[in-house]
């Protein structure tokens, strides 16, 4: 019996197995990275900006992803609530993608503009406040905690390292551009929707005092309230490679 | 093979053939054989799957299969099927004008329970599951509007917002009196028991009557000399018991101080022009429509 070979040679055992592993992996995950169809062509996707990223960060720290999914099936009743089905390209840019896997609470995939930003204040610091039923833990120290982003710069560049195109404008201006997104009549606020097309530059929070810096809650709404908003579907073809 | 075969002793059960150590044997049991044939039977259902679904990839495409079948494709048509299953009522509602909604029973049952489920899903969130409003959301079941409570006012309302950044938003914004330092505090504290006052509500009285002079210099252009407000300029009717952010002095001198500017989205790249029109006939059914 020839099996005897590999019952009796442990790494002859493991090298076999390892071939047969990968032939699974190469035939089910390696025409994903050639696929036209795999990542749609559209137009609109940019990477995060530096503040958007930032709450991205909060958001998963904060472990939102364990009840809220970021991503609508293309089956009818989610399309009808949430709006069009999630497309890959609107996550490729995401490291680690949010799609989740579990709905406590509404999928968020489309939310951005939904509501407003004093609706997302008043709801991160007490989700009761506007929804009684809501069973959402609140996060009031968002609002209070300064946002630490000390290494913005170095962030993004780690995510450069794993293919968002940041350039080294954008990250040689990571900073400023951070914190001339919550300065609505700061002269980076211009540059940043040249570097970041559809950024929405305001002060988040509501808090616009004089001198009152990016907060936690800042990062996050700003996040919030750009998910699913790049992508123009009234321009977006969905037939071609784009259809399966 | 057949030379080799070799029961156990114990079992009288075949044996694989294998020997270890000189007398260390493995007993046959083969799988059952109706698990087999069902096996065999999944290994012919997925060629035909193959067939017939998209299945293999190819180098830079898929395989189509024979039906040609897309989840995309399929969620579109069944979102268009339903859609046209409304028809009926959808092409109905966008050439009947908003007016005359109200004249159609059976067209006006229809908005109404469309208008209910959108505004579930997308309203409830601030204004509440029963248009209850909360502070800094308004009810929307009394008949105190802010833009108009008229059916085109709430139409347009919910199209473009306010304060919403879509170009045809509904906008004003009131000066921030505190904020930019345009009062003092004293004068604030003034024109906030004036403003209570205006509406019954107890006041300082000698407070109210310094700041009946502040108001009419600061306040009457846009809320009017009377207070009643003025729905162009989406400025709050002052003088009756309904209040936006609260009726207490602190909350009126934060009114004051802050200018507020409640911000509604825009709704008309989000929802289709026949369930906006749903949504206003059906806030307008909630017992304030004007």
């Amino acid at each position: 019996m020839n099996h005897a070979i590999f019952e009796k040679n442990s790494l002859i055992l493991l090298l076999a197995a390892l071939i047969v592993v990968s032939i699974g992996g190469i035939v089910e995950i390696a025409p994903l990275f050639m696929l036209e169809s795999t990542i749609e062509k559209v137009q609109g996707m940019r990477p995060y900006s530096p503040l958007e990223q930032a709450g991205r960060d909060i958001y998963i720290r904060e472990g939102c992803y364990n009840c809220h999914s970021q991503m609508i099936r293309s089956l009818r009743d989610e399309v009808e609530r949430y709006g069009h089905y999630s497309l890959a390209a609107e996550s490729m840019y995401d490291h680690p993608f949010q799609w989740s896997s579990k709905r406590t609470g509404p999928d968020l995939a489309r939310v951005g503009g939904k509501f407003s930003d004093g609706w997302h204040v008043d709801h991160m610091n007490n989700p009761r406040a506007v929804v009684p039923a809501s069973i959402m833990p609140s996060y009031p120290w968002l609002a209070q905690r300064p946002l630490d982003y000390a290494d913005i710069a170095d962030r993004l560049s780690a995510l450069r390292m794993t293919g968002v195109p940041y350039s080294d404008e954008m990250i040689a201006n990571a900073k400023a551009d951070l914190e001339a997104q919550v300065a609505p009549d700061s002269k980076g606020a211009k540059a940043v929707l040249a570097r970041y097309p559809k950024a929405q530059v305001r002060k988040f929070d509501g808090n616009t005092a004089a001198g009152a810096g990016p907060t936690e809650l800042d990062a996050v709404v700003a996040y919030l309230q750009m998910l699913g908003t790049l992508v123009d579907f009234t321009k977006y073809d969905a037939s071609g490679p784009n259809l399966r | 093979m057949a030379s080799d075969k070799h029961f156990d002793e114990v079992t009288g059960t075949e044996t694989t053939g294998h020997v270890w150590d000189g007398d260390l044997r493995e007993l046959n049991k083969p799988l059952p054989k109706w698990w087999l044939y069902v096996l065999y039977a999944c290994i012919v259902w997925s060629i035909g799957y193959w067939a017939v679904y998209p299945a293999w990839p190819t180098m830079s495409d898929y395989t189509k299969g024979y039906w040609n079948y897309s989840q995309r494709a399929a969620v579109t048509q069944e979102v268009a099927d339903a859609k046209a299953a409304q028809d009926k009522y959808r092409v109905a509602l966008s050439q009947t004008p908003l007016a005359d909604v109200g004249k159609n029973p059976e067209l006006l049952q229809f908005a109404l329970a469309g208008g209910q489920a959108t505004f579930g899903e997308n309203c409830a969130a601030c204004h509440g599951r029963g248009a209850q409003g909360g502070v800094g959301y308004p009810n929307l079941n009394d008949d105190d509007w802010i833009w108009g409570g008229q059916l085109d006012n709430i139409q347009q309302t919910i199209s473009y917002g306010i304060r919403s950044g879509h170009a045809k938003t509904r906008d004003s914004a009131m000066p921030r009196f505190g904020l930019d330092g345009a009062l003092d505090a004293a004068k604030i504290g003034d024109v906030a028991n004036y403003v209570r006052s205006l509406s019954g509500l107890e006041a300082d009285k000698t407070a109210a009557g310094r700041g009946a002079a502040v108001f009419a210099e600061n306040c009457a252009v846009c809320h009017g000399a009377d207070g009643k407000g003025n729905q162009e300029l989406g400025a709050p009717n002052l003088t009756d018991g309904i209040w936006l952010y609260g009726n207490g002095q602190e909350n009126v001198v934060t009114s004051i101080s802050t200018g507020r500017g409640g911000i509604m989205p825009a709704w008309d790249a989000r929802l289709d022009p026949v369930s906006v029109k749903m949504l206003a006939v059906y806030v307008h059914s909630l017992g304030g429509g004007k």
